[in-house]
């Protein structure tokens, strides 16, 4: 690990000032940053240590029916929150469904936003990568890379992103409000990460210094608590990232689909909303035709970028998987194997 | 720049000068401290050796900054047992054979520890054995962790509730 400056400001807009400087970098709880620090893969000069900023650790209940959610809450706080937990199962699930117990209890809302792919290229200093080095070319194009991206990748990056979190999510139309040099500012945040076209390297619309201070949820997002859910296909039922992942919710009136909301993990580098399916599903029955119609048009655009055709037709399966369970109905309590689209029963296979 | 930092580590205040401010919480306690009970297995958040509670909470020591944890209340495996009595935890490990070499066992009973203060897993060996997904075992000793884990949870919450009506 290459060595650093630590500073730990009393306020953001100290916070914003340091890590403003070329080279800074922000540090939360570390539990992905250290990572890349140990790895050579990162080499910040500055270290602007954010856990101590005051009342960024706080989720409000808004007035208008919204929550507002501090950058510093960490993601076993959020998952366990009862109310949280009660208006948004899906993203509860999707939070206990990532990382390990250790790691949701230092774990931030704000970190988990900006982590960093797992590309094994990205992670490994000796391959050529764009997103690490511009210029050097992507040695996962001709590498391993079946569970790379499907949809939104460039001839310079096939990464993804590989949060949970952001899922469900960018399905129910998260804010992220940001602190930077100019003052405050929000962005939806389905426009926060940026696809690599290009430039790689430039993972979101984040400026330098600019600092998440929180997460907002609208009102409408609670509407659709009875009908949400998130699955993720993974190589081993617990601790490891998505293969495929899909969030589904719905608002079901008298039978029919009054307004459904559909994102996908892991297909890209960013958390992807499925518009295009949601609008298909608006209006129709809870039924098998309408989510498989629904499945090919979220990815009607996917083109595999290496060994990774099956992920296009994993994923319309789980995404019909994921609206046949939302429609059901969200269980009482999530299941001992969060967001597992496999049953915990020996010999038990789901058949949905 | 100071790196000057203060920690209560089972029980007993530490004031300890850093001089880098590189150093791991895992590293602080092992090389500074002499505790070398905490393990380091990959030292980057697969493994689940180097388990400590901080202020009450299981986390990953290898990815936590020393000099970011200033004021922290640390508890690692040297601190659980009271003297010569073992805590009810690691009692069950020996009682389940819940380990064989031993290398990963501190961690996996500070995440048991932390597992069952967090009390979301109950009686159910599913919930349990994803709760302790975080701590990987080579030997292959998880079903014997799974007992005792379930098992150390009942003695647990009866030392507990002792301690509740002695207090």
């Amino acid at each position: 690990m290459n060595n650093f400056d630590y500073f730990r400001p009393a306020t953001i807009s100290d916070a914003v000032a340091a890590a403003a400087e070329p080279g800074a970098a922000y540090l939360a709880a570390g539990t992905n940053l250290l990572d890349l620090m140990k790895g050579g893969v990162t080499r910040p000069n500055r270290l602007v240590d954010v856990t101590r900023l005051p009342g960024l650790d706080r989720i409000e209940r808004l007035p208008d029916g919204g929550i507002r959610i501090g950058a510093l809450v960490r993601n076993a706080d959020l998952a366990h929150d009862p109310d949280f937990a009660k208006s948004y199962p899906a993203v509860a699930e999707a939070l206990l469904s990532g990382a390990s117990a250790q790691l949701r209890n230092a774990a931030t809302v704000g970190g988990n936003l900006l982590q960093r792919t797992r590309c094994g290229y990205f992670y490994d200093v000796a391959s050529a990568c764009n997103k690490r080095e511009p210029g050097t070319g992507c040695a996962a194009r001709d590498g391993e890379n079946r569970l790379h991206a499907v949809l939104g990748w460039s001839v310079a990056c096939i990464a993804t992103h590989p949060s949970d979190f952001c899922v469900p999510l960018v399905a129910l139309d998260a804010v992220v409000e940001i602190e930077g040099r100019a003052g405050r500012r929000e962005v939806a945040l389905e426009a926060l990460h940026r696809l690599p076209d290009d430039t790689p390297e430039r993972e979101s619309v984040l400026e330098p210094g600019d600092l998440i201070v929180a997460l907002r949820l609208p009102p409408e997002a609670r509407g659709f608590s009875a009908h949400a859910r998130y699955l993720k296909v993974r190589e081993r039922t617990s601790y490891a990232f998505a293969v495929v992942s899909a969030a589904a919710a719905l608002r079901i009136e008298q039978g029919t689909i009054k307004d459904a909301r559909l994102a996908l993990g892991g297909v890209a580098a960013k958390p992807w909303r499925a518009r295009s399916a949601e609008k298909i599903l608006a209006g129709c029955n809870p039924d098998a035709a309408a989510f498989r119609r629904a499945a090919e048009a979220a990815l009607a655009d996917a083109k595999p970028s290496g060994d990774n055709l099956f992920k296009i037709e994993l994923a319309q399966r789980i995404i019909v998987r994921a609206l046949t369970l939302a429609a059901a109905g969200t269980p009482e309590r999530i299941s001992a194997l969060p967001a597992s689209p496999l049953s915990a029963i020996p010999g038990a296979l789901h058949d949905a | 720049m100071n790196l000057s930092i203060s920690l209560t580590v089972n029980g007993v205040r530490r004031d300890v000068e850093l001089g880098d401010p590189r150093v791991t919480l895992l590293d602080l306690l092992r090389e500074r401290l002499d505790l070398t009970g905490t393990k380091k297995g990959c030292d980057r958040g697969q493994c689940g050796a180097c388990t400590v509670l901080v202020d009450g909470r299981r986390i990953n020591s290898c990815l936590a900054l020393a000099v970011s944890h200033d004021g922290a209340e640390i508890l690692t495996i040297e601190g659980v047992a009271r003297g010569n009595e073992l805590h009810p935890v690691q009692s069950a490990f020996i009682a389940h054979d819940g380990f064989q070499c031993g290398f990963c066992t501190p961690g996996q009973i500070m995440s048991a520890i932390g597992l069952i203060r967090e009390g979301q897993a109950g009686d159910d060996p599913e919930r349990v054995r994803e709760g302790m997904s975080g701590n990987l075992c080579r030997c292959g000793a998880y079903s014997g962790i799974t007992d005792a884990v379930l098992d150390a949870q009942i003695n647990v919450s009866l030392v507990e509730a002792d301690q509740r009506r002695s207090a």
